[in-house]
């Protein structure tokens, strides 16, 4: 017989950045709101503190701070004709756990969308003639603007004491920042974090290629710093530990220093830790959710009934939820309808490392995740895919996060792995090298989906969430003309030697590389219930007490990394919930 | 890939002497005489701690210290692995649950899948290893009238360890590749890590890359361009090296 709790306003699945928002917002508006986060309990102290939290064997072999593959893990496979296979260890991308999730072992990078993001399939079209689009991509236009995220994303900022320099401020060019981004209503926070020679260097080579540089956006501050909740951070001080681990600082903005303070002991904030949500739980004919099942760090089967049911898992755990819940049609890419699993997407990224001599001093045991220089001159609508062969874009940057021998020295090329010449070459690159690395844009398309795997079934019974996806002809061809723009930049420097190589044609997704956690899509937002998920609010079409805010919103993935832009589809979601949903409960775009 | 020229058995002879019996300074100092390439520049960081292997069994043992050495063997460079200590590291690191699968995905059915999808196997890392380690002595013992790897001569250990990475030989039960991969993986963990963790002692790896180890804090050398840095590393127990 399962446990049954008094029934809540809100309950909420996971406590990364968006369960923490989420929280804060419906709470401030007076409701009651359950957390049930299937890791355990963290905080700054003690979970992160000095020295302990900084250990590499723990964080990065033993991935401390990461989701156990041993309870929940996906099945992969490149096309629909073959069985998947689990993701048995940890590779290609890196889901969180516990309380911060993800938000606690990021590194920090926090960007805004470009305004052409929102609207890439009508740009490209009205541009370029519809033809412009290859068969089977299915980019879609995200159903707002940016505008209608300006203070949202505004708002996150100061939230998390994000670090950099306005480049449009209010319409008006501010030297210094992105020439091409949307327009700010106010300047950053916190000015730029200093530079290391890595970023100094890449501004030197960007310059000398006619780029605009600018300071990554960082969500590590530069200096001291109170955000709006009355929370502290402290200057980042260049640990090295930012991807993997918690800040050992208040330095790096996670739900954990920078929302959680004011949550926590809150009239009407209940975080239970180590509960496992199992399924969203509907009424009989399916059109309501009447709240979750989960199983409580007992095991024991517990019913946590509510008005309002909140997605905020990691991005790929809240598509499986709905689609394990029979919350909308599962897509099928046959006949190309449903649409619960479409349209999943990832991140394209590429290395780049350069190898100096001993008057070098790259220091690269020092790190700060979020720090760094970029630029977008190949980003948004500076790429002209009649003339690079591809629909996208994508960004080069410098970014140092820190690198311990135990996460791995990059060698030099032929440099062996093992003996006394792998020793001499790991002696060498370790502080006379660093990298710089292309983050691309990443397409969507019909034969990329999530469904669930009838073959795997993850600790709890339950069909593991199965991937479909590979690399298309339109993101090799994108890492490789960015990755030659990078290696160009690396020729004005004169290194030693240079090492990474773009995507080469007809290569597949490889699950066991480190590549990027950004995986997004498989529940998206959209203006038709036929072709999304989600309406513009993060609100399920179809069952309307559901809301899943998260990268699985996004229709397709941009050359940026997600958390700016999850943090403000967040409040944006808090907002129609507050304003618009508790007055009036039901759909709220009308489909 | 060889730095060493002394004769095999007599270098097997004080690897074995190195690890099974605690020495005193004496000892350590004989070791470096022997090591004529290595001493000039790269003195010792001394002598593994006495330490008796739980996980191991003595044959076991006498592979992972035999390969342990040539993977990362005391020269010019720096300290060679066994020197710190990093035997003991893996068998205190087998015994962990991560070694036992914890942080894995360890359920059926096990498909065969392309190297894209990594790791499609049963076993647990504590399994490969230990399945591995047997499979190259037998794989030596066939192939060299008997002689397990711990008893080939230096360069021809190599030979079978580049013949592993490079999965030219075909073990029973287990992928070399897999086998050489994880191993070595292990290793260069050993190596690197805290030496609370079992290897690294006295920082002795740490000072040969010149990593400053667990000091998470570099604000004030952010921007210093034109000198190394200069403080030698802590430890997670604030020892300094």
């Amino acid at each position: 017989m399962a446990i049954v709790k008094p029934k809540t306003d809100a309950v909420i699945v996971g406590m990364g950045w968006v369960g923490a928002i989420i929280a804060k917002e419906l709470t401030d508006a007076g409701m009651n709101v359950v957390v049930l986060e299937r890791g355990p309990d963290r905080d700054t102290q003690p979970d992160f503190a000095y020295p302990r939290v900084i250990d590499e064997l723990e964080g990065s072999v033993h991935r401390k701070y990461l989701q156990s593959l041993a309870q929940e893990t996906i099945a992969i496979r490149h096309n629909g004709t073959t069985s998947a296979v689990p993701m048995r260890r940890m590779g290609s991308f890196k889901p969180g756990t516990g309380v911060g999730g993800a938000g606690s072992h990021w590194s920090g990078c926090h960007f805004r969308a470009l305004p052409e993001d929102f609207k890439i399939r009508s740009i490209m079209e009205q541009k370029y003639g519809k033809k412009i689009l290859p068969a089977g991509m299915s980019i879609q236009d995200f159903p707002i603007t940016y505008e209608d995220l300006e203070p949202h994303f505004d708002h996150f900022e100061y939230v998390c004491g994000t670090s950099g320099k306005g480049g449009i401020i209010n319409g008006a060019q501010v030297a210094g920042g992105n020439p091409y981004e949307g327009s700010r209503s106010r300047e950053f926070p916190l000015g730029p974090n200093p530079d290391y020679l890595g970023a100094e260097y890449f501004y030197k080579a960007a310059n000398a290629m006619g780029y605009h540089p600018y300071p990554i956006p960082a969500s590590n501050a530069s200096g001291t710093y109170v955000n709006p909740y009355g929370c502290q951070m402290g200057p980042c001080n260049f640990c090295g530990f930012c991807s993997d681990y918690g800040c050992l600082n208040y330095s790096k903005a996670s739900p954990n220093a920078n929302i959680l303070p004011v949550l926590r002991g809150r009239k009407g904030f209940d975080l239970r830790t180590m509960a496992q949500v199992m399924k969203v739980n509907l009424t009989p004919d399916g059109k309501m959710a009447t709240g979750v099942n989960y199983l409580d760090a007992q095991g024991r089967e517990t019913e946590q009934p509510a008005d309002i049911v909140i997605l905020a898992a990691f991005s790929l755990y809240n598509v499986h939820l709905m689609l394990l819940s029979g919350i909308g049609p599962a897509y099928d890419p046959v006949t190309k309808t449903g649409t619960v699993g479409k349209n999943y997407s990832y991140q394209n990224l590429n290395r780049v490392s350069l190898f100096f001599d001993e008057t070098v001093h790259a220091n690269q045991f020092m790190g700060i995740g979020g720090g760094g220089a970029t630029f977008d001159d190949l980003n948004g609508n500076r790429n002209d895919p009649t003339k690079t062969g591809f629909i996208g874009g994508g960004i080069i940057w410098a970014r140092q996060p820190g690198g311990g021998p135990v996460r791995g020295i990059a060698t030099a090329p032929g440099v062996p792995g093992w003996g006394s010449d792998w020793k001499k070459g790991a002696k060498e690159a370790m502080r006379h090298s660093f990298y710089f690395e292309v983050q691309g844009s990443c397409m969507s398309y019909d034969d990329a989906y999530l469904d669930l795997d009838p073959n795997y079934k993850d600790g709890f019974g339950r069909p593991l969430l199965r991937m479909t996806f590979d690399w298309h002809e339109n993101e090799i061809i994108a890492s490789q003309y960015l990755v030659g723009k990078a290696q160009d930049m690396c020729q004005v420097l004169n290194p030693l030697a240079i090492k990474g190589d773009a995507k080469k044609a007809g290569s597949h997704y490889n699950i066991n590389q480190y590549q990027s956690t950004h995986t997004v899509g498989g529940a998206i937002m959209g203006d038709n219930p036929k072709t999304s998920a989600l309406n513009k609010y993060l609100q399920s079409w179809d069952v309307p007490n559901v809301f899943a805010p998260g990268a699985n919103a996004f229709p397709q993935n941009n050359g940026y990394n997600p958390t700016g832009m999850v943090g403000a589809l967040a409040y944006w979601c808090a907002k129609a919930i507050r304003e618009q949903y508790i007055k009036n409960p039901g759909p709220l775009v009308q489909a | 890939m060889s730095d060493d020229q002394q004769s095999p058995s007599r270098r097997r002879t004080l690897i074995k002497t190195l690890v099974f019996v605690p020495m005193g300074a004496g000892a350590a100092a004989a070791i470096q005489q022997n090591l004529p390439n290595a001493t000039a520049a790269a003195p010792a960081e001394g002598k593994p701690d006495a330490y008796t292997p739980k996980f191991f069994t003595a044959t076991e043992w006498k592979f992972v210290i035999a390969a342990v050495d040539r993977l990362i063997p005391h020269d010019q460079h720096g300290p060679g692995a066994v020197e710190l200590g990093v035997p003991e590291f893996l068998d205190r690191h087998m015994q962990s649950p991560y070694a036992a699968g914890a942080i894995w995905y360890m359920q059926g059915p096990f498909l065969e899948a392309t190297s894209e999808f990594g790791y499609q196997g049963k076993l647990a890392l504590k399994d490969i290893i230990r399945v591995g380690i047997k499979a190259v002595d037998a794989h030596c013992a066939s192939s060299f009238s008997g002689k397990a790897f711990a008893d080939l001569d230096l360069r021809m250990q190599e030979a079978v360890l580049k013949d592993l990475e490079e999965g030219k030989i075909k073990l029973a039960d287990i992928s070399s590749k897999l086998f050489f991969a994880d191993f070595l993986a292990e290793v260069r963990a050993g190596y690197f890590a805290d030496p609370s963790h079992g290897g690294n002692k006295n920082m002795g790896a740490w000072k040969m890359i010149g990593y400053p180890g667990m000091r998470g804090d570099y604000l004030e050398w952010v921007k210093i361009r034109d000198k190394p840095y200069p403080l030698g590393p802590v430890d997670l127990a604030g020892r300094r090296g």
